[in-house]
């Protein structure tokens, strides 16, 4: 078992990296990666800023990130054990992991039968915020400066004032047949 | 030492059901104070930011319950500064709802027609508009253009947007900074101050007691402007009558946590609580089949890459809202925009080999996100929510410093509700993937369970006293003084967008509740105008208040 799991905040840090990559994956940041298990190309949830939005203080999550991944790497290490599978000692147990293997374990984490799913659910859904929303950054900032998630999603951009504006936005013609019960005031009847 | 202010009329929140009843009773010469648990913010406030700290968390909550989390306005002017503006009336047959009591679930005196009055005051006021397909975006087209493919109608959603003003940002969940977007902080809430309602934001009521004159005393808690966890303060004000209004998802928790001083609620304070049937699809859609299928293409020559354009909802189908169809197989289909940050989490990749809401399938989705279009079910549930125990204090206990939330609410949808929402999937798919136009699939509910922007029913009208905590006026039983004018009062689901209804139906309780505010000696009179001073709607209206006013 990795020695360190419950003392080191890089080993904390790369556990939570490579939940959020699990669910919205990303390519490897370096060759040697391993937090990151490139399962797609293109920045992930991790590029974009996962760790930054958990541990902003606005999140909630701040206080529990310790003892998140710490669990994170109990339910590893037992994943592995429960197949037999020797886990590489030099990482932490969910980093150890192949990303198959994290997915499922993602998948079971997060599965309506589990009781800790809420925790879990919590954790992905701020590493997809932080894909979908940059949520740690201003949003027209994150568009400006190329942030993975927004840029892959092909967030326009706003006008120079920071606001969106988008002033051709409509076919401009009757699409349907509306309803023949319409009221006069454009209700159902 | 805390001391007790005093008041004529508390209104506890400010949206719909609380600025309404705030401007007439102000306007009609009562004393009014305004109590809102969230913060009050200026148009310039209202920023296009999706970070954390910004309007986007300020004004929105969203509370995760066992089986249902509700999403819901947190700010002065409430759900208005957040809703989509979509202002559809209810269809006829929604009045004459059984849903799961066996029996009409609305009171009797209570139809389509006997509060098209109602509506009309609302529709002057704010004011909310028919709309014509120049106004419609281009996820609105499209929606439309795929239902007449599949030989369905599709209609522009009468909405409370000025055309002229609005930008087609659909930035509008985080409040609109254009006032386009008709809100009750244009119109309600200001008038009511100008007639002298007082509005205190960041004030949360817990819960109510007796007060010595007969009236009632409000305990309130103050709320620190950037984290919601934190409680700053805490103060009383008395009052003869209080009109709660602080959602369906905070209203009943309020009684329930007041039951210790006020005595034993009405046993529907916290049951029956309705999702309106909600439900969302994501359609991803073939940009060439856009353009070979239904020959739609923009000025630029792309078809649709346009998911981000627009101002929410603006085309519905109603072929399905049919009275003569059965209780539980009658929606509305609406097309829909929901900003990321929620509306990408729930989505579910199609053809996926392993997980559907998130992994590589996931990812892949995102790719094509501008292709896009989310398509919102409104359907007939079964009142199936109960609320548990209240927290010790507001509605949910807060995780995050603003928005997410933990509550108390259970919410396993029956067979009935669950029929509708494979009925309209499947509705759904059929439309959208035909001809190969689209990839359909509903976001997912292992996740979080269902979901809801429209909470209802919480606490609702009704003339069985079993089944309804309020009588048909929205006074609560065994309670007399205290009013229930929000969307915790509308008996169940309405198969559209609620707040038009719900602003009705407070509009139609006003006379009811400046009733008894003069029976407890309060000087003031019922007959405003609109906020802006117009005054057909008011016509209308006064002849029915003798119906509405039991003497």
């Amino acid at each position: 078992m990795y020695p360190d799991a419950g003392a080191d905040d890089q080993a904390r840090t790369m556990t939570l990296e490579a939940f959020a990559d699990t669910i919205l994956p990303g390519e490897k940041r370096w060759p040697g990666d391993r937090a990151v298990a490139g399962a797609a190309t293109g920045g992930g949830s991790v590029a974009s800023g996962a760790v930054d939005v958990l541990r902003m203080p606005e999140s909630g999550m701040a206080p529990a990130l310790e003892a998140l991944a710490d669990a994170l790497n109990d339910h590893a290490a037992a994943y592995a054990a429960e197949r037999g599978a020797v886990l590489d000692e030099t990482v932490p147990p969910f980093v150890a992991l192949s990303f198959a293997h994290r997915t499922e374990l993602v998948q079971a984490l997060t599965a309506l039968d589990h009781p800790e799913r809420e925790v879990w659910t919590s954790l992905a859904m701020f590493s997809t915020i932080a894909f979908d929303a940059a949520a740690h950054l201003h949003t027209a900032d994150a568009v400006a400066g190329g942030h993975p998630g927004l840029t892959t999603m092909r967030f326009a951009p706003p006008d120079a004032d920071g606001l969106w504006r988008f002033p051709e936005y409509s076919y401009g013609r009757r699409l349907a047949r509306p309803h023949p019960h319409t009221t006069p005031s454009g209700s159902p009847a | 030492m805390t001391s007790t202010d005093s008041t004529d009329v508390l209104v506890v929140g400010s949206g719909f059901g609380g600025a309404i009843a705030a401007y007439h009773l102000a306007a009609g010469g009562a004393r009014v104070v305004v109590l809102e648990r969230g913060p009050w913010l200026s148009s310039t406030e209202l920023t296009h930011d999706f970070r954390f700290g910004t309007s986007s968390t300020r004004v929105f909550d969203f509370v995760i319950g066992d089986g249902m989390s509700v999403l819901s306005g947190n700010c002065v002017g409430g759900g208005s500064v957040v809703y989509f503006a979509a202002m559809p009336r209810a269809p006829r047959f929604v009045f004459e709802r059984h849903g799961s009591i066996g029996r009409r679930m609305w009171p009797a005196t209570i139809s389509r027609d006997s509060l098209e009055p109602w509506y009309d005051r609302v529709a002057e006021a704010l004011p909310v508009t028919r709309q014509d397909w120049s106004s419609v975006p281009y996820a609105g087209g499209l929606f439309a253009a795929a239902c007449a493919h599949a030989g369905r109608t599709a209609n522009p959603v009468p909405t409370a947007v000025d055309n002229d003003l609005c930008v087609n940002c659909n930035w509008m969940m985080a409040g609109c900074r254009f006032d386009a977007k008709r809100s009750l902080l244009l119109n309600y809430l200001p008038a009511a101050v100008a007639h002298g309602a007082q509005v205190r934001p960041l004030h949360e009521v817990q819960h109510l007691e007796r007060a010595d004159d007969g009236g009632y005393r409000a305990h309130y808690s103050l709320i620190d402007e950037t984290d919601y966890r934190l409680e700053v303060g805490s103060g009383t004000i008395d009052a003869k009558v209080v009109v709660l209004a602080a959602g369906a998802g905070a209203t009943p928790v309020i009684l329930q946590r007041s039951a210790a001083s006020l005595g034993a609620m009405p046993a529907a304070v916290g049951r029956y609580f309705s999702g309106n049937g909600e439900r969302l699809n994501t359609a991803i859609f073939d940009e060439e089949r856009i353009r070979d299928v239904l020959g739609l293409a923009r000025a630029d020559g792309i078809p649709y890459q346009a998911y981000q354009v627009g101002k929410g909802p603006c085309v519905a189908s109603w072929d399905r809202l049919d009275g003569s169809l059965p209780e539980y197989s009658r929606y509305s289909l609406e097309q829909l925009y929901f900003p990321p940050g929620f509306g990408t989490i729930l989505a579910q990749a199609p053809d996926a080999s392993g997980p559907t809401w998130f992994g590589v399938a996931k990812k892949e989705i995102l790719r094509r996100w501008q292709s896009w279009l989310t398509v919102f079910i409104m359907s007939e549930d079964d009142n199936e929510g109960v609320f548990g125990p209240p927290p010790s204090s507001g509605n949910a206990t807060r995780l995050s410093q603003q928005t997410l939330g933990r509550g108390t609410l259970r919410y396993r949808p029956t067979e009935n509700t669950l029929h509708g929402w494979a009925q309209a999937d499947a509705d759904i798919r059929e439309i959208m993937e035909r001809d190969g136009l689209a990839r359909v699939m509903p976001w997912t509910n292992e996740v979080i369970g269902a979901y809801t922007v429209h909470p209802l029913a919480s606490c609702r009208i009704g003339d069985d006293p079993q089944t309804s905590a309020l009588d048909d006026r929205h006074e609560l039983r065994g309670h007399p003084g205290i009013f229930v004018t929000d969307g915790a009062a509308v008996p169940g689901a309405l198969t559209v967008n609620p707040a038009m209804t719900i602003a009705a139906l407070a509009e139609r309780a006003v006379p009811a509740i400046v009733h008894a505010a003069q029976q407890r000696g309060v000087r003031v009179t019922y007959g405003a105008p609109a906020p802006d001073g117009a005054t057909s709607g008011r016509r209308a209206a006064l002849p029915l208040v003798d119906g509405v006013v039991r003497q």
